[in-house]
């Protein structure tokens, strides 16, 4: 979507920022609370989620940590993260700042904001464990708003460890 | 810091031999020292960097063997230098960017100026201001270039020594490594997919005994039996190379069990599960052979196949504790995009996140905390046996006995 296009009133932009910043601590507060399950429910079948580095973003690069093109790949993660997979129990929460409408077309938004996750073992202190930025496009579908892109470029030069669930 | 090697009576390897490992080896500074002098700056053949990484002149990028950061740098005519990032004059890093490209590259500190093979071609006030201060007027440039490295360019893969002495690459790798690697190399044009970079807290080398052990994929990595990219039954190998340097792990992408299993040891196998997109496990063929192929290049990568994923696993050791990973995943410059596609779609299963790779990450991690204090106790490698020839399956600890044999010999340990 071209980021040129005008914005509309600053009224409507301000309330547009209300409702995103909502949707978007409503996303960080179940993935804090361990409620992955509902994660794929906001996105569009046709999205495009990934979580990746400043260093692939930067150049054009596609691979990255976690790539999932059409919602069967992320409820695929879920899956994963459910029934396969292996690791150190631990808790994370997410901070999400600095909601930026960028475009608006229609029903649909691009927005950026920021994010930290901090990360916390049950025998260590929080640690930070990524910053980075998010790129949104967001959509309207009746009085909610569903992911039809949400990229995670996370700042970090190197993940600590690993990266297990969802940014 | 710990006791030195010659204070330090314990540091005696178990009598058993190598089918023990001590715990100190992950822990003691004085071993990561000597294995850094002996391995990564010795007479190996390091991975730095691939050829599409720095596709024209003066593209340049920063890379590390061992703990020293390298420059891998396309020159004027197209040859790849290596040289320490580290001025001539004062050891100021020169280059400061991960990657880019330039004409020549000038230390910010006094601005001496450098080609991009490293040769020194400018001293700013060589001849001092209105006649006073300069060089010497004995001052040699070609004294004073960048140091560079041996360079050995493979289909596209680009490998570096610090050693003048080292055997040729493809003397090092052995026949049999050096055949494999070619069959990723082959010198077909490549495509840069991506990085992965992930910071392990554990020692270096428990990732090379992760890498040759194929007894843990059956049962710490459920997703690859779950969805038939790996299984106890099928047809594989496992083998030590030069003397247990090197490790290949060859394997085939063969679909899921069905009927009675071979994995009927596999506790956490979830035979019912299916992926809403299954194209995460669907490998297209692509090699002739078949075969699904993990080398061990020590010491410093592995080179990964896995359903469609090529990749460079870079290793670079942070101290005793820590090293870092960086992948690089790569595909070929005149492949179909579709393609491409299941390579960024099976790249899922590596990397930090991957469904397979992010279990390794939480092991090493615990090997190294569970160990880490527990310098005088030992690990026990018994699966297969206790001998260190090449096996036909997987069920086996042979690659990392082959490789202790080999390092004790030439750590003197
Ligand atoms: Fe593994």
């Amino acid at each position: 979507m071209d980021t040129t296009l005008a914005l509309p009133t600053g009224v409507e932009v301000a309330r547009l920022r209300h409702e995103l910043r909502d949707f978007y601590e409503e996303i960080a507060d179940l993935l804090d609370d361990d409620r992955i399950e509902d994660f794929p429910a906001h996105f569009t079948d046709d999205c495009l989620y990934k979580v990746t580095s400043r260093e692939n973003f930067r150049e054009g690069l596609q691979a990255g940590m976690m790539y999932c093109d059409g919602i069967g790949m992320l409820r695929d993660r879920v899956l994963a993260l459910r029934e396969t997979q292996v690791y150190e129990p631990r808790m994370w929460r997410h901070f999400v700042s600095g909601v930026k409408i960028l475009a608006v077309n229609g029903d649909t938004v691009r927005t950026r904001s920021n994010f930290l996750v901090t990360e916390s073992m049950s025998d260590a202190n929080p640690a930070i464990f990524l910053v980075g930025q998010y790129l949104d496009l967001a959509v309207r579908r009746g009085d909610r708003w569903l992911f039809r892109e949400r990229i995670a470029v996370c700042d970090n030069h190197h993940v600590r460890r690993s990266l297990i669930v969802p940014v | 810091m710990g006791k030195t090697l010659e204070a330090e009576g314990a540091r005696v390897w178990p009598q058993e031999g190598w089918t023990r490992v001590p715990y100190w080896i992950y822990t003691d500074p004085d071993i990561y020292q000597r294995e850094l002098d002996t391995f990564f700056y010795g007479p190996t053949w390091n991975y730095v960097a691939l050829d599409c990484e720095v596709p024209e002149p003066g593209s340049y990028k920063r890379s590390w063997i061992g703990e020293r950061q390298v420059v891998v740098v396309r020159g004027k005519e197209g040859a790849i230098h290596v040289w320490e990032n580290r001025c001539a004059h004062r050891g100021a890093r020169v280059c400061w960017q991960n990657k880019g490209k330039v004409d020549s590259f000038t230390c910010p500190y006094h601005q001496w100026n450098f080609a991009l093979d490293g040769k020194l071609q400018g001293v700013p006030l060589k001849r001092g201001v209105l006649g006073k201060g300069g060089m010497p007027a004995d001052f040699d440039n070609s004294q004073h270039g960048l140091k560079a490295l041996r360079v050995h360019a493979e289909g596209g893969s680009i490998w570096a020594s610090f050693d003048e002495n080292a055997p040729s690459f493809a003397d090092y790798c052995g026949p049999d490594m050096h055949g494999y690697v070619q069959r990723l190399f082959k010198g077909r044009s490549l495509k840069l997919l991506g990085y992965n970079r992930q910071l392990i807290d554990s020692n270096w080398k428990i990732y090379i005994e992760n890498l040759k052990d194929p007894y843990h994929a059956t049962l710490l990595h459920s997703f690859l039996i779950t969805f038939g990219l790996w299984r106890a039954d099928t047809q594989s190998e496992s083998v030590p190379t030069e003397g247990g340097k090197h490790g290949i792990m060859i394997s085939r992408n063969v679909g899921k069990k069905t009927g009675s299993s071979g994995t009927g040891e596999i506790k956490r196998l979830k035979n019912a599960l299916e992926l809403a997109d299954m194209d995460t496990v669907t490998p297209q063929r692509e090699f002739d052979d078949g075969k699904v192929v993990g080398l061990s290049l020590f010491p410093s990568v592995v080179l990964h196949q896995q359903a469609n994923t090529l990749g460079m696993r870079h290793i670079i050791p942070k101290g005793p504790g820590s090293f870092e990973l960086c992948w690089t995943y790569y595909g070929y410059a005149d492949e179909e995009p579709s393609l491409t596609r299941l390579r960024l779609r099976h790249a899922n299963l590596y990397g930090p996140a991957g469904f397979v790779a992010m279990e390794d990450g939480e092991v090493l991690v615990e090997c190294q905390q569970g160990t880490s204090a527990y310098g005088h106790r030992q690990a026990v490698l018994e699966m297969g046996g206790r001998e260190t020839e090449p096996q036909d399956h997987m069920v086996t600890e042979v690659l990392i006995r082959a490789f202790y044999k080999w390092y004790r010999q030439e750590m003197g340990l």
